[in-house]
Formats: structure tokens, sequence, C-alpha cells
């Protein structure tokens, strides 16, 4: 079952594309994340759904049907505002009523239904107050209980935790979790939050000037990154230039580094003296004192250290390069800088990007 | 150190008692028996009960408050049209159109009642009710359009947008979000709109044929010929209405704003 589906959507204003081609289709029930750097056309995607964007071509199918001549008030769905978009005018229990009201629902139905979703988001006994006399998330829960109410085929979160403090927007992130699973609402939400994609959502889809460059679920769009881009956007990545010396039996190949060794990892296709682009993520890097140079290992000198807590961050010149790695504090002390290290990692965490 | 707080307090009062003494004044001597303002004070309602009996006064009345109730609609309605044009479209002459509302706030209104005493000679509009109407109208219209432009450059747009992803139409958008939201700027506005047509002098003294009169007109002739006290009670009348007003729109423009 497809809840919401997009077919080559495309719209440009002007000299900007802010969408071009993309097709994406939202599963039933799924915690979808819209992910990019700001005017790669996530927001426009988004907009696009909820019908405030006319698409130049393709289109946007809700439950199997095309809503491109539907106006936003007839598609259905739910939508919680970055700003909240609350009716300043209204008190926590008309702003939740509000979708109802327009429907036509009797009054009992509807002051029921304000209670339980209310009691969803848990704000049962602020009905009477004005959005102004609420906290930030307060009003993002009302926000949330709103969008929610009038039960919509699909719910749009555009940066729904953009305007909340660090501490808030943990918290609201395991709320989200909770009442969209209780809902079991398709939910589609736009952030330039890396990491509050990879906490949330049920799958991924990275955006960069207008079209999905890689989708998928959090970890393996993490673990498996195809370009250059999405390994960078998505988590830190270092990256290492080399070219193919040999192609094993097996399918691994074997790669000169630039900064000096060789490594050995999988490559899609290839040949030998082909030059190949590998990420390699700084957690999968050991890093030690002792050890020679080799096969997946380099030797290096430590710049500086960066102790913050659980774990410690060394940046190592290796060659002309500098690569950056993480090692999690257990008992071992950290290495001074200046220090001559060797780092090593598995063939596994070597993943070919395309530049 | 303490010179300081205390010689302020007494500035403020002098500033105050400037202003508002000769209306105090102007307002006793209304209620004053001797009609040749001679005191000692004598308290009688006798300027009250003759202006009671001042048809011309009266008639002069009713067209002011008529005149301002009506331009007050028109103004309103059309200055709220302007605004909402202004702020949510983009047109050619846009930009020109706005910077061309200040000049008949700045514009003495000599000058304008002048231009305007010409234009309608010259365009066949006749002088009075009618004329001295659209005088109103378009010296209002400026004001209510700045008004609830102040209120409309506040407004948040995506409450609209949220009405909709609601399953609002349009329609019930505006009535129930959008104009609910704008309603303290509106009226505002015709608070404005009232104010400036109920005060308005020089444009009805220049387009007023003979025998019809606003208040401000007649009370100007009646001071010319030789006045009585009855002008203090009228003016005490319409400064009680004026302050009102303005009053009014202070509670609704400036704390309005936050409810």
């Amino acid at each position: 079952m497809s809840a919401v589906v997009v077919t080559d959507a495309v719209k440009r204003y002007d000299a900007v594309t802010a969408l071009d081609g993309v097709t994406i289709t939202f599963r039933e029930g799924e915690l979808f994340g819209l992910l990019g750097p700001s005017g790669s056309g996530k927001t426009t995607l988004l907009r696009a759904i909820a019908g405030f964007v006319t698409l130049d071509r393709g289109q946007v199918l809700i439950d199997g049907q095309n809503v491109g001549g539907v106006p936003v008030h007839a598609r259905n769905i739910g939508m919680m505002f970055q700003s909240y978009a609350l009716f300043p005018h209204m008190s926590v229990a008309e702003n939740v009523a509000f979708g109802l009201e327009v429907r036509g629902r009797p009054r009992e139905e509807v002051a029921r239904r304000v209670q339980e979703a209310l009691a969803m988001v848990r704000l049962g006994g602020l009905e009477q107050r004005k959005p102004k006399q609420l906290s930030g998330g307060q009003q993002q829960r009302v926000a949330l209980a709103r969008a929610l109410v009038t039960r919509p085929k699909v719910l749009l979160l555009d940066e729904p935790l953009g305007a909340l403090d660090r501490h808030l927007r943990q918290e609201m992130q395991v709320e989200l979790r909770r009442i969209q699973r209780q809902v079991g609402i398709t939910t589609i939400f736009v952030t330039h939050d890396q990491e509050e994609a990879l906490t949330l959502s049920d799958r991924i889809a990275i955006f960069d000037f207008g079209r999905v460059i890689q989708e998928g679920a959090p970890m393996e769009v993490y673990e498996r990154p195809v370009t250059k881009f999405a390994a960078g956007f998505l988590g830190e990545a270092n990256f290492l230039h080399g070219r193919v010396t040999s192609l094993e039996p097996g399918g691994l190949a074997r790669v000169a580094l630039e900064i000096g060794g060789a490594a050995s990892c999988r490559l899609k296709g290839g040949q030998v003296g082909q030059s190949v682009l590998l990420a390699l993520r700084p957690e999968k890097i050991t890093l030690s004192t002792e050890g020679e140079a080799g096969m997946n290992a380099v030797r290096g000198n430590v710049l500086d250290v960066v102790f913050s807590g659980n774990s410690t961050t060394y940046r190592v010149a290796v060659g002309e390069q500098v690569m950056t790695l993480f090692r999690q504090n257990l008992s071992q002390g950290t290495v001074a800088p200046g220090s001559d290290v060797v780092l090593s990692w598995s063939s596994d965490h070597l993943v070919q990007v395309t530049p | 150190m303490k010179l300081g707080p205390a010689l302020l307090k007494v500035h403020l009062w002098l500033v105050l008692g400037f202003l508002y003494v000769p209306i105090v004044v102007m307002a006793a001597l209304g209620f004053n028996a001797s009609p040749l303002y001679a005191l000692p004070f004598e308290f009688d309602l006798v300027w009250y009960r003759a202006l009671a009996g001042n048809a011309k006064l009266i008639d002069a009345g009713i067209h002011s408050v008529g005149i301002a109730l009506v331009n007050t609609i028109i103004a309103t309605a059309l200055g709220t049209m302007a605004a909402l044009a202004f702020a949510r479209y983009t047109f050619r002459g846009r930009t020109v159109m706005q910077i061309l509302l200040f000049p008949p706030i700045a514009i003495p209104w000599l000058v304008i009642g002048t231009a305007m005493l010409v234009f309608f000679y010259w365009i066949d509009v006749r002088r009075g009710l009618f004329a001295i109407l659209l005088g109103h109208v378009a010296l209002s219209l400026p004001y209510v359009i700045v008004v609830v432009g102040a209120r409309l450059a506040t407004f948040p747009r995506a409450v609209e947008e949220a009405a909709a992803t609601l399953g609002a139409t349009p329609w019930q958008t505006f009535r129930r979000v959008t104009a609910p939201i704008l309603a303290p700027g509106v009226i505002g506005g015709a608070l404005f709109a009232f104010a400036v047509s109920f005060d308005q002098f020089v444009i009805s003294y220049f387009l007023a044929p003979p025998g019809v009169t606003t208040l401000p007109v007649e009370i100007y002739g009646a001071i010319r010929k030789g006045f009585t006290p009855e002008i203090n009670a009228i003016s005490t009348i319409i400064i009680v209405v004026s302050m009102g007003v303005l009053l009014l729109t202070a509670r609704f423009y400036r704390f309005g704003g936050e409810r």
C-alpha cells in the first residue's frame, strides 16, 4: 500500500529549478524524512503535496487519487508549520476544533474529539488558554493535535522541531514518534537537521538541487552513501582518492591511495587503472600507537585532540590529507598531539561514492 | 539628583496645563449664565437649552455626524481593500501608489480644499453634502490604508495556510481567521476616518454651498458674526465626542494588537 506517490515532479521559479524530476513513493503509515540543505527542494515538495505549490510537470497521488486539480482545503491533509501558525485569536480548544467545525461536525462530536486530541498530546486542562500563554513545546503540541484531529490521510511537518531548544527537541522527537505510531498516519517531514532525520524517520530521502540523491532507511543511507554529497551531508566522512591496482576474486579490489598505502574494498564494477573516491566514517577508524602501515592501514601524525565526554575526536595528518576519527572513551586514555599513530579500518567500511 | 525628576514633573504639568487649561476654561464658560463671559461664575444650563432650540446648529450637527458615518463606512471598506492589495499582491505601480498615499496627509488642507473646489467645478460636481463627502473620503482614505497596512505588516500568513490545510474554504478562512485577526486594525482605521471627517473644517468650508453647513463650518461662521456661550456648549460636545473616538482608537489600535 502506498499513501502518497510523487512522480517526476518538476517546479521552476524563473531561473531556479526547485524540483527537477522527483519521484518518491511514501508507504502507508511510515514516517518519511526529507533531508537536504536549504533551497534543495524538500520544502517545495512538501508544499506541492499540500497543494500550495502547483507542479509544472509530474503528479501527486494521495490514496491513489491524482490531486493535481484539488485545492488545499479539499485534500484532507494535516500540516504542521514551523511557526506552528496557531490562530492567535482562538483558545487552544477552538484552535483544535477549527478543522472539525469547518467540516460541519456536530457540536458534541467536536467537543469529544477535541478532548481526545488534547489528551493524546498531553495538554488536557489548557483548553481555555490562548496560544500566547503557552510555551513553545505546548504550542507545538496544540499544532499537532489540531493537524491530527480531522484524521487526515497524510501528515506533513515543515521543520517540526526547528524552533525548539535542544532539550525540548529531543523530548518532542520521542513524543512525535509515539503519537505517529499510535495514530499510524503516513507522515512526511522536512528537516535540515541530519540527527533529527536519522532519529525520527523510517526512511529518508536526501535532496540536493531539486533532486533526490538517495532514498532509503536511515542506517542504509548512512552506511552506504552513494555520492560524496550524501556521505558528507548525513554525518561526517573522510574522503580518500585512489586508483584501482588489481581486481581479486570475490569482488574485492585493491586500491592504491593518494595519501600513501593501499586499501581493499568492494567496488561497483570498475577496472584496473580507474580512479575511485572512497568514503570512510570517522567512527570506523581504529587508532593505535603501534603496528605497521599496510593493507587498510596508514601511518599518520596526530594534529589535535578534542575531548568531548563520551568520545574524543582526533585529527591526524596522513600524507597530504587530514583525517578525522572518533574514539570512544573506554579506559585507554588519549593519545597526545604529535604522536605517530597507525590508522586502520575494515574493508567493509570503505564505501565507493561518486564525486 | 532629586531635583531632576521633580523638574521633569513640573515640566510635564506645565505642558499639560498649557494644552488643557484653555479647553477647560472654554468648557466651563459654557455652563456660565453670563452671555458676555462675565465672572463670577454662575452655573446655568441656559446655553445648552438655547443650543437645543438652535435649528441651524442642530442641522449642521446632523450633517457632520451623517457625513462622518457614511465617510467612515466608505473609506474603511475601500481603504481595507487597498491595504490588502498592497500587502498581498505585486502589481505595476504599487510602490508609486504607496508613496502617493502620503502627500494627502502632508499637504495643507487649504491647498487640497482649493484643488478640490476647482476640480469638482471642472468635472461638474456641485458644491454640497455629496461633494463634501467625496472630499472627506479622499482625505481619510490614506489614514485607513496606513493603519490597516500596519496591522497587515505583522499578519502571520501561515495561519491562512493552516486554515486551508484544516479544510477551510477561502471564504471560511477569511471570515474565521483573516477578518478577526485584522479587525483591530480595521476598527482603528475606521475610528481615524470618523475623526478626520468629523473634525474637518477647511474642505467642508470650501465645498459647502450657502445654507448648508457642517458643525465646524457653522461654528466658524458664528464666531465671525459675534457669538454667545452657545458656541462653548457645542464645542464642549464636539470635544467630548472627539476625545471619545480618540480614546477608542488608542484602545483598539495600540492595545488591540496584543489580543
